[in-house]
């Protein structure tokens, strides 16, 4: 479904992403793992189009979207929930919600899943005229979410979901993405809490200084001594 | 006579109001103080006047139509003199902006030339006195344009699909498009707006004072911009007190202390508001949790 071909991308004259490869199948979770400033948040962001890169090719269904602006990548069926959530503070959820289905015009379907959306979270019920900028950092990350899904993607990108959370509220979000999932779509899963992530998905790579070290199933990558050492914390 | 102010304080700030807002709109997408709002203003007041006095428009006919032209200049005016800077350092797209201002200055002196034009009132001269408050029709059409116009936005901002890509826009410019805005778009459309609401403000200037010149945008540009650091810059409902204050505060100083106190009021308020409250009158009350 995905394809990520040796993409490069930098800042200004620093190297980020030194020849990326990534696949992710239709209807699998997929988690991208690794320490601080390896490259993970720069991945998603040249997937989504908000950074080109200076190689590579990304292909999502076929179709070649590498340097595609992001408003049109969402159209495709990629929607990305960025690190740190990024929800619209000084609107409500409701607002928020509805910025997530910008690129529809089907409003009767935009209904229904925003009643799906608030099935998923229940938390948000009731608190639709809330401003987001209140909620708290789990709530937040559950409408950013939310908000995501509102525009019907095909390939959820989540980065660091579980960033600043309780471990409660860690374990809830990521039955919520099995759940998501379960419900056909498609995840590319980044994270730092390596263990939660590759528990949850099937296959996982290791990153590292902008490098592609290890790909594996994502029950090998757990058993494995290297991982086990500097992801696992053994 | 306080009431009197008061009034003739308001009428002065809902320009101010309309003038600021082109200000703080751009700001609160862009960053950007776009220094040649004043301009585009004049440019408003020229095109209404043109209009009218030498195609004999009818003068709300000439209104919408100087308002779509100070859109579309406002509008060219981002894509060729910032948006090519997007990427670059603030103080970049400022130099930039001055030199727009200059530019467009000189421009109107060079097709119009240096000398005042007459700008007559469509309206017959008529005064409506009362114990408290004497006020014309004239004053009374522009507080009712300025403010029909401010509901108009108000309305558009936070209830069309437009308005609130606008808003989401203005908060993060990249998580909007990530959402499917595309933010060059509403770069756009938030210049044509500005511009359109500066060149309200001009027309309704020029037939107030029936006087327009190259150089009518300079004092009143700077008013809105003082008018919307005072409101807190880069929010909308900040910029429309903003001005109204100020024209209160101008209107005040001018009757109480001295009419030559009027501008200095108006700077004196900008240096107090950056020293004691630089976040404006509206400042941010909520903060994103990270
Ligand atoms: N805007 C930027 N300008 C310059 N360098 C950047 C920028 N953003 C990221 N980098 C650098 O690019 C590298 C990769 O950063 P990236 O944010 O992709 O890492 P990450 O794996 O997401 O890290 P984290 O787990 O901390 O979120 C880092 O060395 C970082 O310092
Ligand atoms: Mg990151």
């Amino acid at each position: 479904m995905l394809t990520v071909e040796g993409i490069s991308t930098y800042y200004g004259n620093i190297q980020a992403l030194k020849e990326i490869n990534l696949k992710v199948e239709e209807g699998e979770i997929v988690t991208l793992i690794g320490s601080n400033g390896a490259g993970k948040t720069t991945t998603l962001l040249t997937i989504s189009g908000l950074l080109k890169p200076a190689r590579g090719r990304v292909t999502f269904c076929s179709r070649d979207i590498t340097g595609v602006p992001p408003h049109n990548i969402v159209k495709m069926g990629i929607s990305h929930v960025p690190e740190g959530r990024r929800i619209f503070p000084q609107m409500t959820l409701m607002e928020n919600l509805e910025m997530g289905a910008f690129s529809r015009t089907d409003k009767r379907e935009i209904k229904n899943d925003l009643e799906k959306v608030f099935h998923i979270f229940p938390q948000l019920k009731g608190r639709e005229k809330q401003l987001a900028g209140t909620l708290s950092g789990g709530e937040q990350q559950m409408l950013a979410m939310g908000r995501a899904l509102m525009s019907r993607p095909r390939l959820l990108l989540l980065d660091e979901p579980s960033m600043g959370l309780a471990p409660m509220i860690v374990k809830e979000i990521f039955q919520i993405i099995e759940e998501i999932n379960s419900q056909g779509t498609t995840i590319l899963l980044v994270e730092q809490n390596a263990q939660m992530a590759l528990k949850t998905a099937q296959k996982g790579y290791v990153l590292e200084t902008g490098r592609i070290v290890m790909q594996d199933n994502a029950s090998s990558l757990l058993e494995n001594d290297d991982v086990r050492k500097s992801y696992l914390g053994e | 006579m306080f009431v009197q102010q008061l009034v003739n304080g308001i009428i002065l700030g809902s320009i101010y109001s309309l003038i600021a807002l082109g200000y703080t709109m751009v700001y609160g997408i862009i960053m950007l103080i776009n220094f040649a709002h004043g301009e585009i203003y004049m440019f408003g007041a020229f095109a209404g006047m043109i209009l009218v006095v030498f195609y004999d428009v009818p003068f709300f006919l000439a209104f919408l139509l100087a308002m779509a032209f100070a859109g579309l200049v406002g509008l060219t005016l981002e894509y060729l003199a910032y948006r090519p800077l997007r990427r670059s350092t603030r103080l970049a797209a400022l130099i930039s902006a001055i030199g727009a201002s200059i530019f467009l200055q000189n421009l109107a002196l060079l097709i119009m030339g240096a000398r005042p034009y007459t700008f007559p009132s469509p309206f017959t001269p008529r005064v409506y006195q009362s114990t408290l408050l004497t006020i014309s029709k004239l004053e009374i059409i522009i507080l009712a344009i300025s403010f029909l116009l401010m509901i108009g936005l108000t309305f558009f901002i936070q209830k069309t699909k437009i308005g609130k890509a606008m808003r989401a826009a203005a908060q993060d410019i990249d998580t909007a498009s990530l959402m499917g805005v595309n933010v060059n778009q509403i770069i756009s459309i938030t210049f044509l707006i500005g511009s359109a609401l500066g060149a309200a403000a001009g027309v309704m200037v020029g037939i107030y004072f029936r006087t327009v010149t190259p150089t009518m945008g300079l004092m009143p540009g700077l008013k809105g911009f003082v008018a919307a650091v005072l409101g807190g810059i880069g929010r909308i409902p900040g910029a429309m007190l903003g001005g109204l204050l100020l024209g209160i505060a101008e209107v005040m100083a001018a009757a109480y202390i001295s009419s030559q106190y009027r501008d200095a009021a108006a700077f004196a308020i900008l240096i107090l508001v950056l020293l004691f409250k630089p976040a404006g009158l509206v400042g941010s009350a909520i903060q994103e949790k990270v």
